[in-house]
């Protein structure tokens, strides 16, 4: 056992927290005082080659590895985590099916761009009345004269009303339930579609720098070949979408508890009561020393997930999915933790807007709803144990 | 009249080859650590050196602008083909690091030496330096170094502009800077604000891995250690400085002043 990263691997970390340090954080209030997409973040992030870091050479990725795009979301996040969410769901839930499912044509069509950073794809599974239950869609997909007609609504999609987003996949029932489950496939709807509207942006909690609406789908047609992946072949593949969505997002929550870490560690050392810095009493560093200590657990648990989800190869193995779930309900429980005592280090000034601590609790919950709740992630776990 | 210049913007720029000397050196931002013998602790994190980065991005951008390939020539233990890497990961097109293990605690000249055979293989228009390595900053090697190429030397230069074989830097003063030229093959010694470095693209980091890195010892330079010129002699610590005076302002406080500084001998 090995827990060293490759030196590439390790590159692309310190590449990453550089650019994080350097061009994410620096703009990161700004963006989120003013619910603002971050478009020349983005840009550069795309000139990194970020959006096409864990793909093939051969539609423009840069050839790296699953792991490489964990470190990569987790400095990132350790910046602004709306920026890091863009990210995680363009990569994960916007180009990952694509690339795994599409067909050539549909990959040269849209790849290339989406790698480069240049547009983004997103990912439509959630809907009004199927979130956790993502069986239950009710968006349905007809075949007509060699269209496919979309109907339905979507919510809470990621991405998809930005000034570059070039499109959504969504899952719709496509044949209903035949004594089982209802036939449910993916279909790509791209931006400007006729019928496909992109509803006004939600006021968040946190987030802000990230792009997030609803999307109805009135008589929405798109050509046949516009199918993801082989029909009936949408319940498959977004579990194994969100296999990975979920290590990647993981990864996103310790790089959001290190920087509750750092945060807390400078303050604390600066901030003096009873004659002493605050980093000499006891009860402070006893939460330093669990932030410190859960973070690095936390990590270690994304690391192994994420290595155990490259070996798989595209099958998603019982070991990916317990390390996944278990990944994604721990690390995002840790940062929530983190935030919050991050915020108690910090007194009154970590209730005040001017410190980042305010902003990172405010960003923190959405981790243990996103991607599967906590309570998904605990259903997968007994599951798995044979519950 | 059109044809001459275009002929001439087009042979305009043309480089063939730059050598850019890299140094691995302790991250600037640890604090530094001495060995037994008074040589600095290299155990530690390590980094490419700051300055060379900045000489890594001007190459880049002299290849970008005029064509020819970017060489990096280093001298270091092993682990120093990671700094060579990370010049690879920004652009450059390949590596040569000599390791040897009778080169540790090498004094400038010897460096200057060992860069300058190995450089020599290489014949170079253009030899980049950084003016002086963040952790030895003696400052010498680059002088040396011209003197053993045999070219000439354009120093601490803040801007660099190619004409034909004819290279101008805007060379920094204290209070200006001078224009001065020579012809290729040159050797400049750039300063830290010459070309802001670029981020290693993570195409790059991938692509880097499959760059050649040649690594040699003083064997293959046919060099002899031989006796070295400079040794450290005695090492002490610098002064540290005494905590300030706060007069208390009770009226008198101008005059006090004045006696601290007068004693001081500032006034
Ligand atoms: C900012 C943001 C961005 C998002 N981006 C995307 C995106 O890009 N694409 C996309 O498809 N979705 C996206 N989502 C949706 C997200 O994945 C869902 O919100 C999440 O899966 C939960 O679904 P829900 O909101 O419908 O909650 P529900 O499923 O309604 O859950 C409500 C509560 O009930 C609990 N619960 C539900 N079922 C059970 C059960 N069987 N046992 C125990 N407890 C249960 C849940 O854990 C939760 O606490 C996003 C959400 C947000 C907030």
């Amino acid at each position: 056992m090995d827990f060293q990263l490759t030196s590439e691997q390790q590159a692309i970390r310190d590449v990453c927290r550089d650019f994080a340090r350097e061009v994410v954080a620096p703009a990161a209030e700004e963006l989120d005082r003013n619910h603002k997409f971050g478009y020349d973040i983005v840009r550069q992030m795309g000139e990194l080659g970020l959006f096409g870091l864990p793909f093939s050479e051969e539609y423009g990725g840069a050839g790296g590895d699953f792991l490489s795009l964990c470190l990569a979301i987790e400095e990132i996040s350790r910046a602004d985590t709306g920026v890091g969410i863009t990210l995680e769901a363009a990569v994960c839930l916007g180009a990952a099916p694509i690339h795994d499912f599409g067909s050539k044509e549909q990959k040269e069509r849209w790849l290339p761009d989406l790698l480069a950073g240049r547009k983004l794809w997103s990912f439509g599974l959630t809907e009004p009345e199927a979130g956790s239950d993502a069986g239950a869609t009710k968006t349905r997909a007809e075949l007509r004269d060699g269209k496919w007609v979309v109907n339905g609504a979507k919510q809470f999609i990621t991405n998809c009303g930005t000034d570059i987003s070039a499109g959504v996949t969504v899952t719709a029932v496509t044949a209903k339930a035949n004594g089982g489950r209802p036939e449910i496939s993916a279909i790509m709807v791209p931006t400007g579609t006729p019928g496909y509207h992109i509803l006004e942006s939600y006021r968040k909690l946190g987030w802000h720098s990230s792009d997030t609406h609803p999307l109805s789908f009135e008589d929405c047609a798109v050509p046949d070949e516009y199918l993801l992946g082989e029909r009936g072949g949408g319940f498959r593949q977004f579990l194994h979408t969100l296999l990975g969505g979920r290590i990647a997002i993981a990864a996103l929550s310790v790089g959001l508890a290190q920087a509750c870490l750092d945060a807390s560690l400078s303050y604390a050392k600066e901030r003096r009561s009873f004659g002493v810095p605050i980093s000499k009493h006891q009860a402070v560093q006893f939460k330093l020393a669990d932030m410190a200590m859960e973070t690095e657990i936390a990590r270690t648990m994304v690391y192994r997930a994420a290595v155990t989800y490259m070996k798989t190869d595209g099958e998603t193995t019982d070991e990916a999915r317990m390390l996944a779930a278990m990944c994604k309900l721990y690390a995002s429980e840790t940062s929530k933790r983190a935030a919050d005592q991050a915020v108690q280090i910090h007194g009154g000034y970590g209730f005040m807007e001017d410190y980042p601590v305010a902003r990172y609790w405010r960003d923190v919950k959405i981790n243990e709803i996103g991607e599967g709740t906590s309570e998904v992630q605990r259903m997968l776990i007994a599951r798995l144990l044979g519950c | 009249m059109v044809i001459i210049e275009l002929f001439s913007s087009l042979t305009g720029g043309c480089l063939v080859k730059i050598v850019v000397t890299v140094k691995q050196v302790p991250d600037p931002n640890s604090s530094t650590v001495l060995e037994a013998d008074n040589t600095l602790a290299r155990d530690k994190e390590v980094v490419l050196d700051p300055g060379d980065e900045c000489g890594v991005e001007e190459a880049l951008q002299l290849k970008e602008a005029h064509g020819g390939e970017v060489v990096l020539v280093s001298m270091g233990p092993e682990p120093a083909k990671d700094a060579i890497r990370k010049g690879l990961s920004m652009g450059a097109d390949r590596g040569v690091l000599i390791s040897d293990a009778q080169l540790a605690g090498a004094d400038a000249l010897l460096t200057a030496r060992v860069l300058a055979a190995a450089i020599k293989a290489e014949a170079p228009d253009m030899v980049i330096c950084g003016t002086e390595s963040y952790d030895g900053s003696t400052g010498m090697v680059p002088p040396m170094l011209a003197e053993l190429l045999g070219m000439p030397q354009l120093t601490i230069a803040k801007k660099v502009e190619v004409d034909g074989s004819t290279i101008k830097v805007h060379r920094q003063t204290a209070d200006g800077y001078q224009i001065v030229e020579a012809a290729t093959p040159v050797l400049i010694s750039v300063t830290a604000g010459i070309a802001e470095p670029r981020y290693a693209s993570l195409k790059g980091i991938m692509a880097a891995r499959s760059k050649e890195i040649k690594q040699i010892g003083l064997g293959d330079l046919g060099i002899e250690k031989g006796e070295p010129a400079e040794t450290i002699e005695g090492l002490s610590q610098a002064e540290t400085r005494k905590a300030g005076v706060i007069i208390q302002d009770d009226g008198t406080a101008v005059d006090q002043i004045i006696q601290v500084l007068v004693q001081a001998k500032v006034l």
